[in-house]
């Protein structure tokens, strides 16, 4: 089931950015890439328990504020110690200068 | 064939460990730990192993040890290296050979006597056992000294604070951090544990303590008083050398080892707190005691321990978490003759210029992780030798990110 709720205008986040998205007790972070495209993937780093919305983008990896754990944010693959396993990703897309997302 | 003996089960030791069996490394590794348990990490143990009572964490990618073939023995003291044989002694007696040594022994912390105080009264923190006995102590509404202001302290004294106890730290210098960090990013936090209700008294040292009939009073050196339940003791760590010196290794300040971490013995090497290691970047010779050097220092031992010539050289990272606030540090500071700040929604950025106009060194302070990113921007800026100007670094119009890409 499909389930998909408005984020956000696309406006609000930066082309290389990310930011924090929470809905009915779920944090996402959700990424505008380089090129324009819209990922979200959980909001907290698979490490510990530490939001990503706060972590550097640079091209397709974020990097955990805390940790350096580093992920590609497109696919949700853990890049190497500290973080070993995957961040979860979501679909996403954009409409009309909006950013939506599927919860389910 | 003997295989590799990695002496500590700390962020060193386990990375090493791990990173050897990612290289496809078949032969024997064997892990010795002197604590009891399984491996930990140690940063929370001053902050929420504290707060509320957990355990701390096991190291990432401890809990597969066994699963790689990894013999982890733990409650393993080791009493001497004999590098003729190649093989190390423990407490009981049995005799480990090797071909690669890694010495991953990490520091423990400098301990205080206070004349008139038992010694089991003046309380410090490096082990999960440590902390345990803090949080046994603790009780809301005791007085408790914290003495040294640095990092270990603040937290200590952060968490002790938000437990509800009286504190009150002493450092002999003339602020907190003088060592660790800028004086504009210092009064921030000054400013935090006021705010909560710590007391911080700078250029204050203990002569000595006599007992009351609730207590302890302790009597500083320029005449004051204080009431103390009991003490805790922040003040530095030692390396834990004394394997290396006994072995005949070069000991100054920790292991002294090469860009490689090759110690004098090119069987064997040494990694983390314990570790002396030349950092080119910065023209100097450090000894770190930093949770991600010791883990990327172990990861790069052990490729060197099979062959390669891995250097390491990057920029120094450090965090701090006190109540809400999160600081973060990179680089060193060496030869700081310019200063920049940058104010951000509550949040402060210092950067650190040389007189060559380069960048040395980012410190920040902010709510929970708000400093990170541009920590982590300015660590890319020193590791690539960029060196933006300090009107750049100062001007929040220009977005930092923008000068990594030139």
């Amino acid at each position: 089931m499909a389930n998909w709720i408005e984020v956000c205008s696309l406006d609000e986040i930066d082309p290389e950015d990310v930011m924090r998205f929470d809905h009915n007790q779920h944090s996402w972070a959700i990424y505008r890439c380089p090129n324009g495209e819209v990922y979200a993937t959980s909001g907290h780093c698979t490490h510990e328990r530490i939001h990503l919305a706060d972590g550097l983008v640079m091209d397709d990896i974020i990097e955990c504020p805390k940790h350096n754990g580093r992920f590609n944010y497109k696919t949700g693959k853990a890049q190497g110690a500290p973080v070993c396993e995957h961040l979860k990703t979501w679909p996403t897309r954009v409409e009309n200068g909006l950013i939506f997302l599927n919860v389910e | 064939m003997y295989g590799i003996l990695i002496i500590g089960a700390g962020e060193a030791g386990v990375q090493a460990a791990l990173t050897l069996r990612q290289q496809g490394y078949q032969g024997q590794i064997t892990l010795l730990g002197d604590e009891s348990g399984r491996p930990y990490e140690r940063p929370p143990l001053s902050k929420q192993c504290l707060l509320d009572g957990s355990d701390a964490p096991l190291i990432s990618g401890s809990q597969q040890l066994e699963a790689l073939n990894i013999q982890y023995r733990n409650g393993q003291r080791v009493v001497a290296i004999h590098r003729n044989q190649q093989q190390v002694e423990l407490a009981s007696g049995e005799q480990l050979p090797y071909e690669r040594l890694l010495l991953a022994t990490g520091a423990q912390a400098r301990t205080l006597t206070i004349e008139g105080m038992p010694a089991e009264q003046v309380l410090t923190l490096r082990s999960r056992g440590d902390a345990e006995r803090i949080r046994q102590r603790a009780r809301p509404g005791q007085n408790v000294v914290m003495i040294g202001a640095g990092f270990i302290g603040l937290e200590l004294a952060a968490s002790l604070r938000t437990l509800g106890l009286e504190v009150t730290v002493l450092e002999s210098a003339e602020r907190i951090l003088q060592r660790a960090v800028p004086a504009s990013i210092a009064s921030l936090i000054a400013a935090e544990h006021q705010q909560q209700g710590v007391e911080i008294r700078c250029q204050s040292s203990v002569e000595y303590a006599s007992s009351t009939d609730y207590g302890y009073q302790l009597h500083l050196l320029n005449g004051e008083r204080i009431n103390a339940d009991w003490v805790l003791a922040g003040i530095g760590s030692v390396p834990n050398t004394h394997l290396a010196q006994d072995a005949g290794l070069n000991v100054d300040n920790g292991i002294q080892v090469d860009h490689c971490l090759r110690t004098s013995d090119p069987m064997i090497f040494a990694a983390g707190d314990c570790a002396r290691f030349p950092l080119d970047l910065y023209n100097t010779e450090v000894r770190l005691e930093s949770w991600r050097c010791a883990r990327e220092q172990g990861e790069i031992a052990a490729l060197n321990m099979l062959g390669a010539n891995t250097i390491y050289n990057v920029a120094p990272w450090f965090w701090s978490d006190q109540y809400q606030l999160g600081l973060q540090m990179v680089g060193l500071p060496i030869g700081v003759t310019q200063e920049v700040i940058r104010d951000f929604n509550g949040s402060r950025l210092v950067f650190l210029l040389n007189a060559h106009q380069q960048l040395v060194a980012a410190c920040g302070v902010g709510p929970g992780n708000t400093v990170a990113r541009d920590i982590k921007i300015a660590e890319r800026l020193i590791n690539q030798g960029l060196h933006p100007s300090a009107e750049q670094l100062a001007d929040t119009s220009i977005s930092l990110k923008s000068l990594l890409k030139g």
